[in-house]
């Protein structure tokens, strides 16, 4: 039996519009293997969340270059809980000051890329990590 | 002929005699990598001779400054008379925040304002606002009515100082705070000076800050334009921008044709739709170009662009009036080519780019701060790169001379070929009917994609590098201070909403929001009511649900 491959959503969350990280970072999954979703700009933390349990995802990465990191990335988690999909791993990237990491990890967030990491470290970790849910 | 005969054949003979002596050397040292390419990977030859530009014509295609086809420059003085226009680009917090940076930047010597406004406000939000979460005077700076205004321009003299404006869908809105504040100081219409972006057709294409459809959004810039060129007229009502199509990954060659085929659709459309002639209107246009690090393609960038622009004005659309022809632009550096490792090289970036800029004659320059790649700049970071500007201007001597690259038979090649390279994409978009065609279908959005994601394996493979991300990594840097915004900002702006939504007259409001939707069903000209909307105290958003009310939204397709 071949294993399904990993979903992974791409997501922009607030209003902030640099999606070129976004972009290119659904296409290098795309290449990968992975199944890709990528919501497009300005996505609501509600909207990703019915967006991500719609699509039956494995992985939420979510996008943020405008500073709103630390208020938008905790809710996508916490909404995921509050709709029983908490096992739905969530990372995050961006311009993310190493200072704010501890407190994302603490709030769920499972992983951490900020510019310039190699795309495959990112595809590494994923394929690590995250498994195709049941 | 740019050259003799005589010279031509000697110089061909002198070119191949070298060619000889290359291969025999190449045997016992061979080159570094097989291939070498600009930044956006158009390829670059070992040597350039006068064969290259053997078919150039001296008076036709290159000429002298101030005369057609101006690729030498609009300025028959060049920058003897007048340096580039330091304009560094700020804004954060509050408006009491942001009016204390400009006092501080233009004490140092910066020379005109530009306005950086925070993410609610860029897409027509206020700050109380669901969607603001998180956000508010984060990225620049809260405006969410006429009162946060009049703080944000405190102390600043309106008929001196010039004030640039990086607003796109709310632009009819922020202008009009502008000239509400203006006429609240005394300061009549004719005298205020500035630019708004005002750009739509690039949000579609690449900065993502969009409300309404592409269509009405091109009609409220046709809007602007008309009220600028009969009450405004010291202002660019559009600033037509290849910097954010440039970030969002493309190449420079797609940056120059993207932006001028955006700048033949406004012009196409205020002539079509307001029946003015070329001529009212086209000497306010203005343009906003990258410098990347790519030196002497940004600068053969520049040059092009001006020698294009020149052409399409003149020939495309019959204008006669030399002011026109003129591409004048603002500048700024590359914030993609910035490096959050080694935060510190990221002065020596900005300055290479910054040179390049004022070698393709720039009109105005921003330069990024070191640290605009962590978070937003620092007042000393600022402060060192408004220090870049003004020590190329005032002691490197590069201002002495007139486009001091003329001539060389490398930097007149690339120039050409990267004209020719971008009419290509023109006539391809106009095969396509046009701009709002060509980014319905996905056009330029994909080039972009495709070149971005290029650029990225690239990297992964190094076959292109950045200096600390991968080649010479160090694993200990020297960190920079880190500005944080504090998150009272939101509940103070908050605040503030709900005291200014009490104490104004809300009748005034409505009736004023109800002219608003009232001209734009008409197809009338929505300026004037602008005005009168936000004397009344009406909010940035209250506005713009008028417009997506009845223009509609545009949502993100989610190319890639």
């Amino acid at each position: 039996m071949t294993q399904r491959k990993i979903r992974v959503m791409v997501a922009k969350p607030g209003l902030d519009g640099h999606d070129r990280g976004a972009r290119v970072l659904a296409r290098c999954f795309r290449d990968a293997g992975f199944e890709v979703i990528y919501t497009g700009c300005h996505q609501t933390p509600e909207q990703i969340v019915a967006a991500a349990i719609q699509e039956d995802v494995d992985l939420v990465g979510l996008s943020c270059l405008s500073g709103a990191h630390k208020a938008l990335f905790p809710r996508v988690v916490e909404l995921l809980k509050e709709k029983n999909a908490g096992d739905i791993a969530v990372m995050g990237g961006g311009i993310i000051p190493e200072q704010d990491f501890e407190a994302l990890y603490a709030a769920g967030i499972k992983a951490i890329f900020t510019p310039g990491a190699p795309l495959e470290s990112i595809v590494g970790w994923i394929n690590e990590n995250i498994k195709p849910r049941a | 002929m740019y050259f003799s005969e005589r010279t031509s054949d000697a110089s061909a003979a002198l070119t191949k005699k070298w060619e000889v002596e290359v291969v025999k050397s190449l045997q016992s040292n061979p080159d570094q990598k097989e291939r070498f390419s600009t930044v956006s990977d158009l390829e670059i030859k070992r040597l350039y001779t006068p064969e290259d530009v053997a078919h150039t014509n001296f008076s036709a295609d290159i000429g002298v400054p101030g005369e057609y086809p101006y690729l030498r420059g609009n300025q028959v003085t060049g920058y003897r008379g007048r340096y580039w226009t330091f304009r560094m680009f700020s804004g954060m917090g509050s408006a009491k925040d942001t009016n204390e940076r400009w006092h501080l930047l233009l004490q140092r010597g910066q020379t005109g304002l530009s306005t950086a406004f925070d993410f609610p406000t860029l897409m027509g939000y206020d700050s109380d606002s669901p969607k603001a979460l998180g956000e508010v005077g984060k990225c620049g700076v809260a405006i969410d009515s006429l009162e946060d205004f009049l703080v944000l321009i405190e102390g600043i003299p309106l008929d001196q100082v010039t004030t640039s404006m990086t607003i796109n869908p709310p632009a009819t809105v922020l202008w009009a705070m502008y000239c509400a504040a203006a006429e609240i100081k005394g300061v009549p219409l004719g005298k205020i000076g500035g630019t708004i972006q005002n750009d739509m057709l690039k949000e579609f294409i690449a900065q993502k800050t969009f409300m309404c459809p592409p269509e009405p959004s091109v009609k409220l810039i046709s809007d602007t334009v008309e009220f600028g060129t009969k009450y405004v007229p010291r202002w660019n009502t559009i600033s037509i921008s290849g910097y954010h199509i440039r970030e969002a990954g493309s190449t420079a060659v797609q940056e120059l044709a993207f932006t001028l085929r955006d700048g033949i659709e406004y012009v196409e459309d205020v002539i079509k739709r307001k029946g003015l002639s070329v001529d009212d209107f086209a000497p306010r246009l203005s343009f906003f170009f990258n410098s990347h690090i790519d030196f002497f393609e940004e600068i053969c960038k520049m040059r092009a662009a001006r020698r294009m622009w020149a052409k399409i004005m003149k020939e495309r659309f019959g204008a006669k009036n030399p002011r026109s022809w003129w591409l004048r632009f603002h500048t700024q550096t590359a914030g993609c080519s910035l490096t959050a490792q080694q935060p510190y090289n990221n002065v020596i970036r900005t300055t290479t780019e910054a040179l390049a800029a004022v070698l393709g004659g720039t009109q105005s320059l921003h330069t990024n701060s070191l640290d605009e790649v962590l978070c937003l700049p620092s007042e000393h970071a600022v402060e060192i790169a408004l220090r870049t500007q003004q020590i190329i201007a005032e002691e490197t001597g590069v201002a002495n001379t007139i486009d001091p690259l003329a001539g060389s038979y490398f930097v007149e090649a690339l120039t050409n070929e990267m004209e020719a390279k971008a009419w290509e994409y023109i006539e391809k978009i106009d095969e396509m009917g046009g701009m709002v065609a060509a980014l319905e279908k996905g056009f330029p959005q994909m080039e972009i994609a495709e070149a971005a994601y290029h650029f990225q394996r690239q990297i992964d493979s190094k076959e292109k590098i950045m200096v600390g991300v991968n080649k010479y990594v160090t694993e200990a840097d020297h960190p920079v201070p880190l500005v944080d915004i504090d998150e009272q900002v939101s509940a103070q702006q908050i605040k503030r909403l709900k005291a200014l939504k009490r104490k104004r007259d809300n009748r005034a409001v409505i009736q004023s929001l109800n002219d608003i939707k009232t001209a734009c069903k008409k197809g009338e000209n929505v300026m004037p009511y602008c005005i009168a909307a936000v004397k009344n105290l009406a909010t940035e958003q209250e506005i713009c649900d008028v417009y997506r009310e009845v223009y509609g939204e545009y949502r993100d397709p989610g190319l890639y």
